[in-house]
């Protein structure tokens, strides 16, 4: 029990919030889960080796080639080809949702905003975090995808030079699209706070809609298409001057605002939608 | 002393459910104080309420004056340890800290520091994930103490202890609140509180029963008993009976006497020549005024025993 007249409290001293420090506070979260590394690495791999496989097939298959076939090929398919980069902004996605729903399903969360109670600081440099790690990914991975297949293929005469035209925007736009895929995972992590609902989302949402409206009947099924991440990273990497593909591409120009738009949409649920709920 | 946690007409409804119900009390300095209640009797709904987790239908709850969520870093003004398993399992017990000092600024040594002072030092690099209860739980109260707060709150933190760990707990409790820190320790078993705390907050069904001191309470339980042993138990029972005593046979050799002092019952045995082996005043158990006050207010009462 305690004495009739206790110590005086003891008194706060505080520094300033720093918002710094929440972005450390986020970066040694981050790395401190094995999770993180293993995921990561094994993602970044996978992609960098299917479309090294791509390259390795076509390779095989330009000695069947006319030259002008060779002249005419569309090189990228090799080196940001469709089905990794498929597996790629879902793979971003789902790591961006865990990093959302993570906190939500462990009760971490409470911890969290206990200890920091501006939670759109908190979201914010979560955000900014998890988009510049991706982002750095994105750029690693859109690098030696494009360098190792085109290296492959210039092997048998085939492939392109980075200077060649459309090449650094389509690299850009494949760098981009794994921190994209990343934000949108983490705003749909943040509405839907369970792990395994939020990747279904993820995959709706980046994969299977752009199925849905891909028909070329109706120009609205059109447009809906066009406003689809996947959509606008297909567009962009396909923009390469000089070729044709089909009337119903999208235009780059429309296809940068798709992404940024998405980005900022997702980024800015996910810092109300944990703003505004209860824990 | 100016109330540092104080709630004023607090509401929380879920749907048409109301988990706390226009709950009004102040939690002081210095003392360890009790929040005590029955199995959902809205204790957790209440303080996350004044962390600002969860927020209130109607009402307020300020601590030292403000909002906890007005509040842009938290863990110098309040320290709590809620749930012991909100955290992730993936992390170890350094990073897991590490990273919240990180996010308020406070010193890196701060994390050794509290690792110490709980005893998780050799367990700190390993996984949460593999922590028994009780690592977990004294991983709580470091991440409570890491910002040195002047108000403490905790949530059943005696949960998965061991005896040993009990003990040392209510030590810490008794010194945080004699360094003059608000010290607020929720439990579903008043014996936790009995050793523990010195003031009292009861609720039962959200709705406020008491606030008061620790004997205030006990006094609210049925009268003083007084226990004897006595090699000549049925004389002594006739003497006290007629002395307008209530007797109360315990088997063996004791009887619980209620209605005369243990003054009394001396006398009365010394004036028969009646010997006496045993004489101890009881004071009214804390578990049973608990118990008589929350039986209204008992959420999930079990079909038999009452």
């Amino acid at each position: 029990m305690t004495t009739a007249a206790p110590a005086p409290a003891p008194a706060v001293t505080e520094p300033r919030a720093r918002f710094t420090d929440l972005l450390a506070a986020e970066w040694t979260k981050l790395w401190s889960l094995r999770s993180t590394r293993w995921g990561l690495g094994l993602g970044a791999l996978i992609t960098i080796g299917l479309n090294a496989m791509a390259a390795k097939a076509d390779y095989d298959l330009i000695p069947q080639m006319t030259a002008q076939q060779v002249a005419e090929s569309f090189w990228l398919r090799d080196a940001f080809s469709q089905n990794s980069y498929f597996i790629a902004m879902i793979g971003a996605g789902s790591f961006g949702a865990l990093t959302i729903t993570g906190e939500y399903t462990t009760g971490l969360i409470r911890t969290t905003f206990a200890a920091v109670p501006a939670r759109r600081s908190v979201v914010t440099a979560k955000l900014l975090v998890v988009s510049a790690v991706m982002l750095a990914i994105g750029a690693v991975v859109a690098a030696a995808s494009f360098f190792g297949s085109q290296a492959i293929l210039s092997g048998r005469g085939g492939g392109w030079s980075f200077s060649h035209p459309g090449v650094p925007q389509a690299m850009a736009a494949s760098a981009l699209i794994i921190p994209v895929s990343a934000v949108v995972g983490m705003g749909l992590g943040a509405l839907i706070r369970h792990s395994a609902t939020a990747t279904v989302a993820v995959i709706v949402t980046l994969l299977m809609l752009p199925e849905l409206f891909s028909g070329h009947t109706y120009t609205w099924v059109i447009d809906i298409n066009h406003a689809l991440p996947r959509s606008a990273w297909t567009g962009l990497v396909d923009a390469i001057p000089g070729m044709w593909h089909g009337r119903y591409a999208e235009p780059v120009g429309e296809a940068w605002i798709v992404l940024a738009a998405w980005s900022l949409v997702s980024a800015l649920t996910a810092v109300f939608a944990v703003d505004r709920r209860d824990l | 002393m100016i109330p540092v946690i104080e709630v004023k007409n607090l509401t929380k409804r879920y749907g048409s459910t109301a988990a706390v119900n226009g709950l009004t009390f102040t939690v002081r300095p210095g003392h360890v104080t009790g929040f005590l209640g029955p199995n959902g009797a809205g204790k957790s709904t209440t303080l996350r309420m004044i962390l600002g987790l969860n927020d209130p239908t109607s009402g307020t709850v300020t601590v030292d004056g403000r909002g906890f969520r007005d509040r842009p870093r938290g863990l110098r003004h309040v320290g709590a340890l809620l749930d012991a398993g909100d955290v992730h399992g993936g992390r170890s017990a350094r990073a897991h800290l590490s990273a919240l000092a990180r996010s308020n600024g406070i010193p890196r040594d701060r994390v050794d520091e509290v690792l110490q002072e709980v005893g998780l030092t050799g367990a700190a690099g390993r996984r949460i994930g593999g922590y028994s209860l009780g690592m977990k739980q004294r991983l709580g109260i470091a991440t409570a103490l890491l910002g040195d707060p002047p108000v403490l709150l905790f949530d059943e933190p005696l949960n998965g202890l061991d005896p040993e760990g009990v003990l040392w707990v209510r030590g810490l409790f008794r010194r945080l609140a004699a360094e003059g820190r608000t010290v607020f320790v929720s439990s579903h078993l008043m014996s936790e509180m009995e050793n523990t705390a010195d003031q009292l907050v009861v609720i039962g069904r959200g709705e406020l029963i008491a606030a008061e001191s620790l004997a205030e309470f006990a006094a609210r339980g049925t009268g003083l008993s007084v226990a004897v042993r006595s090699p000549e138990l049925t004389a002594l029972a006739a003497v006290l009976t007629a002395g307008g005593a209530t007797v109360h046979p315990d088997g063996g050799e004791t009887l619980t006497v209620s209605g005369l002092s243990a003054a009394s019952i001396g006398e009365l045995a010394f004036r028969n020549r009646i010997v006496l082996h045993e004489l101890s005043p009881r004071a009214a158990s804390l578990e049973q005024a608990f118990m008589e006050l929350t039986a209204d207010s008992v959420e999930y009462l079990a079909g038999e025993a009452r």
